[in-house]
């Protein structure tokens, strides 16, 4: 076996013809297109939900009580809250922060818990190891959304303090999948060859190791943006997240808690909202597992 | 041997960590701007009052002094006060953390023994219609939250249909049990008071299943997958080349390898499921440390708060524990290294 | 023959349905084994020896797999119709199978004993025995295959076990059962050479004593020639040919007889072959007619059209080759 030197630039065609097949193998489950296309949907309605809500202003400050507490109907799809407001358009809305909450985190997430997983599997047996992945098991303790709450708890509450609360517990669940990656690749041939050939550590971790890592990672972070979501709705759904009158989904569904069940369509409709943002992103997920699973023989 | 050996190893390595999420827990509570001192004791109370508590708390010494008057003061039993209620936080965690404890652990059997049965159930039957339903049916359980569940069930069968009771332990006029353990079912199965043994698990059936739904669901799916991997496996094979009978199979040399994996997830969807008990105590009203800990930590009560985090720390590591002996138990690859018997 | 057969295969096919089609894994097999006999059963990997002897005891992963047509007859009953009770009784006291791999072959997470006491106790008789004599009956198969101290064996789980332990595990395994006819699927390959030989002369031994018939399957032609009396080769499917072991290798037949034994490296002088050119078909569109044509240097255009039928050439040697229609070459 020779020390594979991986070129990336690949042919045009080679490249068409890998995304054809990958198209392929994220297709052969319909339930992932399905993922894809309600993820697409709902990105969509985030970005442009002032052009495509119907009453975009109700998502502010605003107040209408000759229209307060209506049923679902023509007018207002999903009815309206106790003052006035359209849930269907705050919905819209609130996807902007489920999907800010995501994307924010994962990206605070994802590179810092990494490298320390590198680090801490490439450095097996020092003392590095044993200190980055005892601090990793200590955050791992606890249940995610506990210490999420303990940490919200001391800061104010507000949507960017509860992405900082659960990016600051998130990271170790990467440490920790990338250490169990690294340790059992750094003994792989290639690495050894690597440091025969007198690689310096920066290039192993990274340009060796690290591409090896790529496809479960990436998987975790389609599946994570699920529960990350799933996540800050919780915390906004205890008072902890996006504060009234903000619609952040799950601030709407504890907003219309007291007014079950005569008035249920102030909670449930935000629920079903979750629930189909956390559905979506769990089946793209999965979809992408099948596409970047190796094939079998 | 090796097993005592293996286990005693976890238990010191939690031992460390549950000390490593002390001090993590102590320096959060103690990051707060503001002075603990005036905090306990309100706004109006004069200066030196403030002086004195602050001498008492060790709040002008370093801060490892005081990490270490905290950790001496905790291991005794003694874990501040809280804000909000104005007692020993030691004593509201005695008070309420029985219920939380009997709601998770119901949750647990629900999850565990119902997991599995859909799971044997999905296996046996694979591809047939019933299996395809019950794995849509878990494939939502894990995508939807628990609150959201318990929110549908307060509605649906607390107050549409009216079939169950939306908040408490106990309905009014049902007289509890003595508390022996803090569990109501199991204390009124104790003192022989069969009323209050029905009547509380009627309490906690809405929100236990709410709360067991995403465990609940993992479960079947990882015992219907690994199942149906191992029923491929060549000693299943060679079982039945030798002439044992299907059924002996199915329930003796087929189940036993496939709760492995099952049973190694319990852990981590117990702890899921205390998490989510957060939520669903305080939609149910369900006097529980969850719904006192949300309580604190929307005033900031940070002794409660620590008392809370710590308390689900030490409970989840004792689970995690239980489970690894229980896995040990079942495999023999884990705890057996092997010799050579030549 | 005069001896009735003990096992009788006729004309089997098995196919297997997978996700791009139908695999015709077996393509009309005849296979017989008469009482005492100790039959070889020959031919390169995955050409489904192994599915043959699964298919005689019906555990093949039915889904998947099926059975389209042909006869399976063990003491003239036959085994595809069979029910349940004696279906079970054929696997019980019948018929054994030693396993390829003895580390997957055995339940890793139950002792040596308890796998053992419940073949034991599901064995037809075993309904009548108390607990004390099924874990006697159940010791005695190891100390047939030489297992130092096998009291302590039957509380040893097969993780504890080395490879050789664990085959001989498993051929005591197949002992409890069943006494008229043991199937060995390559016992040992996936052991060390030294190892082997010990369990291949353990086979021998045992064979010789019990008296039962074998169906001894290599890859291995050195081993068919000590232990056999009669041998199959087969190939893609099929079986090719069919005679007594010394004749079959006195005078191979079928080119791809040939072909194995010319790939066979002799410590005399010749060197090492090239081996046979090609690959196994695909079976998912096997070739028509003779399925070895494509590799086989004496293809007449007959071959691609159709299937060569068991021609007899002299009493104990057939051959399934349109070479040998017509009596000789």
């Amino acid at each position: 076996m020779t020390v594979q030197a991986k070129s990336l630039a690949l042919p045009k065609s080679k490249m068409i013809e890998n995304l054809g097949r990958n198209w392929y193998k994220f297709s052969r489950n319909p339930m992932s297109i399905v993922g894809l296309c309600t993820v697409l949907l709902v990105v969509f309605l985030a970005v442009f939900a002032p052009l495509v809500a119907p009453y975009p202003k109700h998502a502010g400050k605003f107040v209408d009580f000759a229209n307060a507490s209506l049923p679902p109907c023509r007018r207002y799809l999903f009815g309206t809250d106790v003052i006035g407001r359209d849930i269907l358009s705050r919905i819209f809305f609130g996807f902007r922060f489920s999907l800010t909450m995501g994307v924010v985190v994962l990206s605070l997430v994802v590179p810092p818990g990494v490298t320390l997983g590198l680090i801490a599997g490439y450095s097996q047996g020092t003392w590095i190891e044993t200190v980055i992945m005892r601090i990793t098991d200590i955050f791992l303790a606890v249940p995610p959304l506990v210490l999420a709450l303990a940490i919200c708890s001391v800061l104010t509450p507000n949507l960017f303090n509860a992405m900082i609360a659960v990016s600051l517990m998130w990271w170790p669940w990467y440490t920790r999948l990338v250490y169990g990656l690294a340790s059992t690749l750094r003994n792989e041939f290639f690495v050894n060859s690597a440091e025969a050939l007198g690689a310096s550590k920066f290039h192993i971790i990274f340009k060796e190791i690290l591409p090896n890592c790529i496809s479960p990672i990436f998987t975790k972070m389609s599946l994570d943006m699920a529960w990350v979501i799933l996540l800050g709705a919780s915390l906004s759904f205890v008072g902890l997240g996006v504060q009234p009158p903000k619609p952040g989904l799950g601030t709407m569904v504890s907003g219309g808690r007291n007014y079950l069940p005569e008035q249920w369509w102030i909670s449930v409709f935000p629920a079903l909202a979750i629930v189909v943002v956390v559905l979506g992103f769990n089946l793209l997920g999965d979809g992408l597992r099948d596409m970047l699973a190796a094939e079998e023989v | 041997m090796r097993f005592i050996t293996f286990i005693v190893r976890r238990v010191v390595h939690s031992i460390f960590v549950l000390l490593g999420l002390s001090i993590v827990i102590f320096v959060i509570s103690r990051i707060m701007p503001g002075n603990p001192a005036r905090m306990a004791v309100g706004p109006r109370a004069p200066q030196y009052v403030i002086d004195e508590l602050s001498r008492q708390m060790h709040l002008d010494e370093p801060l490892h002094v005081q990490y270490y008057y905290w950790l001496r003061d905790a291991l005794h039993g003694d874990l501040g006060m809280s804000l909000v209620t104005r007692r020993p936080v030691a004593d509201d965690m005695k008070e309420f953390f029985p219920a939380t404890l009997e709601l998770t652990l119901f949750a647990g059997f629900i999850m565990a023994g119902g997991g599995i049965f859909i799971g044997i159930l999905s296996a046996r039957h694979k591809d047939k219609w019933i299996d395809n339903l019950l794995r849509i049916i878990s494939y939502l359980g894990v995508v939807t939250p628990s609150f959201i569940f318990a929110i549908f069930f307060l509605l649906l069968f607390g107050m549409a249909l009216n079939w169950m009771p939306t908040m408490g332990r106990l309905s009014p006029g049902v007289s509890p049990p003595p508390t022996i353990t803090g569990l109501i079912t199991v204390d009124s199965l104790l003192s022989g008071n069969l009323t209050a043994f029905f009547d509380a698990l009627w309490h906690l059936i809405l929100p236990g299943i709410a709360l067991a739904m995403g465990g609940l669901a993992q479960e079947s799916r990882i015992t219907r997958s690994t199942m149906s991997d191992n029923l491929t496996k060549d000693y299943i094979a060679s079982a039945r080349s030798l002439g044992i009978p299907e059924g002996v199979i199915m329930r003796k040399f087929l189940l036993k390898p496939s709760l492995i994996p099952t049973i190694s997830i319990l852990g981590l969807d117990f702890a899921g499921t205390m998490a989510n008990a957060f939520l669903v105590e305080v939609i149910f009203n369900w006097p529980g440390s969850s719904r006192y800990g949300i309580n604190t930590m929307l005033r900031k009560d940070l002794n409660a708060i620590a008392g809370v985090v710590l308390t689900m720390g030490v409970v989840f590591i004792v689970v995690n524990i239980v489970v690894d002996i229980v896995v040990g138990l079942l495999d023999p690859r884990i705890r057996l290294a092997p010799q050579r018997g030549e | 023959m005069s001896t009735p057969s003990l096992l009788d295969i006729k004309d089997l096919h098995v196919h297997f349905d997978v996700y791009g089609g139908t695999l015709k894994v077996l393509d009309g097999v005849n296979f017989t084994v008469h009482s005492g006999e100790k039959v070889g059963l020959v031919g390169e990997t995955g050409c489904g020896k192994t599915t043959t002897m699964k298919s005689i005891l019906r555990i093949l992963p039915m889904p998947p797999a099926r059975i389209p047509g042909g006869e399976i007859y063990f003491k003239g009953q036959d085994v595809l119709k069979m029910g349940g009770d004696e279906l079970r009784r054929m696997r019980s006291e019948g018929i054994s199978m030693i396993f390829q791999d003895p580390t997957t072959a055995l339940n890793p997470v139950f002792t040596v004993g308890q796998q053992l006491e419940a073949v034991v106790k599901y064995s037809i008789e075993g309904k009548k025995l108390s607990r004390k004599e099924i874990r006697e009956q159940a010791i005695i198969p190891l100390k047939e295959v030489s297992m130092p101290d096998p009291e302590r064996m039957m509380g040893s789980y097969p993780i504890q076990l080395s490879g050789g332990m664990r085959q001989r595990v498993c051929i005591a395994m197949a002992l409890v059962a069943s006494r008229e006819l043991l199937i060995a699927d390559e016992p040992g390959t996936s052991l060390d050479v030294t190892i082997q030989d010990q369990i291949l002369r353990l086979l021998h031994q045992l064979v010789e004593e019990k008296n039962v018939s074998v169906i001894l399957i290599t890859h291995t032609l050195g081993v068919v020639r000590e232990m056999t009396d009669r041998v199959y080769v087969m190939y893609a499917g099929n079986m090719v040919e069919a005679a007594a072991t010394e004749e079959l290798f006195a005078n191979p037949l079928h080119p791809y007889t040939h072909g194995l034994m010319a790939a066979v490296p002799r410590l005399t002088g010749g060197g090492v072959s090239d081996g046979i050119p090609g690959r196994i078909p695909d079976y998912l569109n096997p070739p028509p007619g003779c399925r070895f044509h494509p590799r086989c240097d004496h293809a007449m255009d007959i071959c691609r059209q159709e299937k060569p039928a068991f021609y007899k050439l002299g009493e104990n040697h057939e051959v399934a080759c349109f070479l040998y229609r017509d009596g000789e070459k």
